[in-house]
């Protein structure tokens, strides 16, 4: 149990600082980071496949994928990233205060979650419930990459000279 | 459900609602498109966290691997899709500011 408070709080702080640092970079940093917290909770609860999935795809994958985007845009100007910083501030100063009393309010609310579970079966391999029990998603997935490309080809077509 | 998947359920519960909590401030805040994206996939983080917790104490772990890997996989081609876009528009207008682009505003 100590571990996992250990874990989602440096969870947390990685989660803040991703979205109240200035620069975009860093932003994509500790989103990565936020993935890289996430894929070990996965293995602490014993979710091997997901955790190598959210490790490789979201930490590798989508990190390239933002910094890509960002090298491809304009770099801001020392003058208009100090304009900007004293903007962030005024922005991003509630996060933190809302985080505490959102902490501080629910640490003390207890519920009692009585949910009915249904009776336990046992575990069956996850390629199993993939191939077998989920090929639809499976199918949609196809799909949905499919029109990924599709998206990627038209948005990134060079018009006409 | 015994004591202690119940306190394991609301620990991560409220963490899953504090990056609910920072992923919306992130995209209300910003207007960035970029910056955006980062809060929709801490959107994301937070409901993976809670599915796969939801699968740990209710040991369905094969059923919630399976539904985080199509989330992930949904996860891939929507961040591709909308990098593109927004290269698309810093192509066109030079900036990914929401407050600069106004060709759509009726």
């Amino acid at each position: 149990m100590t571990i996992d408070y250990i874990l989602l709080t440096i969870l947390l702080l990685a989660v803040i600082w991703t979205v109240m640092t200035i620069r975009l970079i860093r932003a994509v940093v500790g989103l990565a980071i936020v993935s890289v917290i996430v894929s070990i909770i996965m293995f602490r609860l014993s979710s091997d496949l997901a955790a190598v999935f959210e490790l490789s795809v979201c930490a590798g994958l989508i990190s390239v994928i933002f910094i890509t985007t960002i090298s491809f845009t304009s770099r801001v100007s020392k003058e208009r990233l100090r304009i900007r910083r004293k903007e962030r501030l005024s922005k991003f100063w509630a996060l933190p205060i809302i985080i505490i009393a959102a902490i501080i309010i629910l640490s003390r609310y207890h519920p009692s979650l009585n949910i009915m579970l249904t009776h336990a079966v046992p575990e069956p391999d996850v390629r199993k419930v993939l191939w077998n029990m989920r090929h639809i998603d499976l199918m949609g997935q196809v799909i949905i990459l499919l029109v990924g490309v599709f998206g990627v080809v038209v948005l990134f077509k060079e018009g006409r000279k | 459900m015994s004591i202690g998947m119940e306190q394991l359920f609301w620990l991560y519960s409220i963490f899953v609602i504090l990056l609910f909590i920072c992923g919306t401030y992130c995209i209300l805040a910003t207007f960035n498109l970029i910056r955006a994206l980062i809060g929709i996939e801490i959107l994301i983080k937070a409901a993976t966290l809670l599915i796969i917790v939801a699968g740990y104490i209710t040991k369905n772990m094969a059923l919630a691997q399976a539904i985080v890997i199509t989330l992930i996989v949904i996860e891939v081609v929507f961040m591709v899709v909308a990098s593109g876009i927004i290269l698309g528009l810093f192509r066109h207008h030079n900036t990914i500011d929401t407050r600069k682009l106004k060709d759509l505003k009726g």
